[in-house]
């Protein structure tokens, strides 16, 4: 008893910042997005947003076409990892953390140069006679820069998830009659969902929020969620309330999406746990 | 051809990165026969089994299942189940789905699924547990669900590789007579592997010591551990003494000093040869009626027997005797024609 009181402690400094720097600033937001420039209750801030609804969507699909992306690509990378041998796979999951030491800026400002009008992209086909193709500023180039950005986030916790699965269990599974499909389907996804609902989350929450990529390689035609919170706050259209409103739907949103996940989660660890 | 040969391995070679792991082997198996694989770790045992189940590719030779060569057959399409030392079990699986899982591959409607499942089940000891989870279960319980798993799809052949490795004495030996019931039940071939022997002569019917990548001697297990080949089996069965000695005409020998009238024939006059006798052959008599004497080096009390390490003219024998003796005390030693196995002498 006498150890969880102490230890009870030891959270002490983090509550006191969580309640500084996270719990006040939570109503803050709250409070703005319940009232008007002048101090009073209104619910005008969230009912507006409605006319924002493409901007949603767009956010929402764009950050639901990388997360699965990121999913395809991260499977097998993380199965591939997984069965190399320990001093392997540290150097190969060095080279896939590798972009992430370099700063996001300019990870995102090398691919403007690149998929640009005269970019390096669009040189090298002109070399053949194609193109010039344009890339930069469409959905795609936004979708792309998600993938670029996230997908270690992805790969990371499906490798973990994959590093428990002993050969013996693949094995077992071939020897009961199943081909390579069915020990996908049948075994490595059910395996892997934690790590695979950790990965969906880690992607798809900084894609549908992100308003850096989309302003650099989205140009102006693809104003994504975060985008037009920022504008709310630093652009034009000042207007901290509405801006609150947007950014504690778009909390709900992700709340939404994490709470889906998980339940996902748990019904695949059960049995396990 | 033997009809009644379920399984053939002909000139099996594997290598692992250039070490030869299996070097040559041959071995038919037949039909609804308990087979074990014994030997040393690194012996092959388990290489031999995983080219059977097809886990492993040999590098050449052929691998034949009632006759036809399946060499090109995946694991999946192979006519046999493992069960395997770590279990194996999914995780992610209750009992009952664990052991349905080789079934619903086989799209077998849920109705018949059902039932077998149970059958199964009670069949290895575990009714009522089908919805428990694999986490729930002792180690015993789990190498069970793994039985019931690789049984319920009624393969032509059963491979175990050293199952019961990780239970303890106890329950190893209660396990050990249990597979051996299985097999008779369910009426098919069991090929066992296991570094054990005690294991192997307990439930066999034919034992295959392994040595090196090659076979070094098959037989019932009676023959391997009465008629050893070479001093590899009869020093890996079991204790055994082995001393050099002289074969001086059929049914004589001589070691230790002294002639013995054995049953062994068949070699040539004076040929060097090598005598294995076990330890719990040795009869112990006054020193001077017996045929060697020996001097008691160390008495060890092992519950049903003593062990006595004696030395007679510079090889230490081993002796298990129901009856002490006392470090330092001179015996006599007899053995009966029937105690006394001849080999030819191989360099070791």
């Amino acid at each position: 008893m006498l150890k969880s009181k102490t230890s009870r402690w030891l959270a002490g400094p983090y509550l006191v910042w969580m309640a500084a720097f996270i719990v006040v600033p939570l109503f803050i937001v709250i409070w703005y997005a319940m009232t008007n420039s002048d101090g009073q209750f209104t619910l005008d801030n969230l009912t507006q947003i409605g006319r924002y609804s493409s901007v949603f969507a767009r956010s929402l699909i764009l950050a639901a076409v990388s997360t699965v992306i990121c999913l395809v690509l991260a499977f097998p990378v993380g199965y591939f990892l997984s069965r190399l041998r320990a001093n392997k796979q540290h150097i190969m999951l060095m080279l896939v953390m590798l972009p992430m030491w370099m700063n996001f800026l300019l990870r995102t400002y090398a691919w403007m140069t690149l998929l640009e009008k005269n970019g390096l992209i669009n040189k090298f086909f002109g070399l053949f006679g194609i193109g010039p193709f344009n890339m930069i500023n469409t959905s795609g180039a936004v979708v792309l820069g998600m993938v670029y950005n996230y997908l270690p986030f992805m790969i990371l916790p499906i490798y973990t998830a994959m590093t428990k699965i002993d050969d013996s269990i693949i094995e077992a599974a071939q020897d009961l009659g199943c081909n390579v499909w069915q020990i996908l389907w049948r075994v490595l996804v059910p395996l892997t969902g934690p790590g695979i609902a950790t990965g969906i989350t880690q992607v798809f929450v900084p894609s549908v929020s992100t308003f850096i990529i989309s302003r650099m390689l989205g140009g102006g035609s693809n104003l994504l969620i975060g985008d037009l919170i920022e504008l709310q706050f630093l652009g034009n259209s000042y207007n901290l309330n509405l801006g609150s409103a947007m950014s504690l739907v778009l909390m709900v949103i992700v709340l939404l999406c994490m709470s889906f996940t998980s339940s996902f989660d748990e019904s695949e660890m059960e049995g396990v746990m | 051809m033997d009809e009644n040969i379920i399984v053939s391995l002909k000139d099996i070679v594997v290598d692992f990165d250039g070490q030869k792991v299996l070097d040559g082997l041959s071995l038919d198996i037949h039909d609804k026969e308990f087979v074990t694989f014994l030997g040393p770790s690194g012996c092959g045992k388990t290489t031999t089994l995983r080219v059977i189940a097809g886990f492993i590719t040999p590098k050449s030779g052929n691998v034949f299942f009632d006759g036809k060569d399946i060499a090109d057959l995946p694991p999946y399409k192979r006519p046999v189940n493992t069960v395997f030392q770590k279990y194996a079990l999914f995780p992610h699986l209750n009992v009952f789905e664990n052991v349905a899982f080789g079934l619903r591959l086989k799209k077998m409607p849920e109705e018949e699924i059902r039932p077998k499942v149970l059958e199964m089940l009670e069949i290895v000891g575990l009714k009522g547990f089908e919805r428990r989870s694999i986490h729930q279960l002792s180690g015993g319980q789990q190498q069970r669900v793994a039985i019931a798993r690789s049984l319920v799809n009624q393969p032509r052949v059963l491979l175990l590789d050293e199952p019961l490795g990780a239970l303890d004495l106890k329950l190893r030996k209660e396990m050990q007579l249990e597979l051996k019931r299985l097999q008779r039940e369910m009426n098919i071939t069991f090929v066992y592997v296991t570094h054990d022997q005690e294991e192997a002569l307990t439930m066999s019917d034919t034992v295959v010591v392994m040595s090196g990548g090659n076979i070094q001697q098959i037989g019932s297990p009676q023959d391997i551990y009465n008629e050893p080949r070479n001093a590899f089996v009869a020093r890996f069965i079991g204790d055994s003494n082995i001393v050099d000695g002289v074969m001086i005409k059929d049914f004589l020998v001589n070691f230790g000093g002294h002639d013995f009238t054995c049953v062994d024939r068949g070699f040539k006059s004076n040929e060097p040869v090598q005598v294995v006798i076990r330890p719990e052959d040795v009869q112990i008599v006054p020193p001077s009626i017996g045929m060697l004497t020996g001097l008691v080096r160390e008495v060890i009390f092992k519950g049903v027997h003593f062990e006595m390490h004696v030395d007679v003219e510079g090889y230490e024998w081993l002796i298990h005797s129901t009856q002490a003796s006392q470090p330092g005390e001179l015996i006599g030693m007899n053995i009966g024609p029937d105690e006394i196995h001849i080999m030819a002498r191989t360099e070791v």
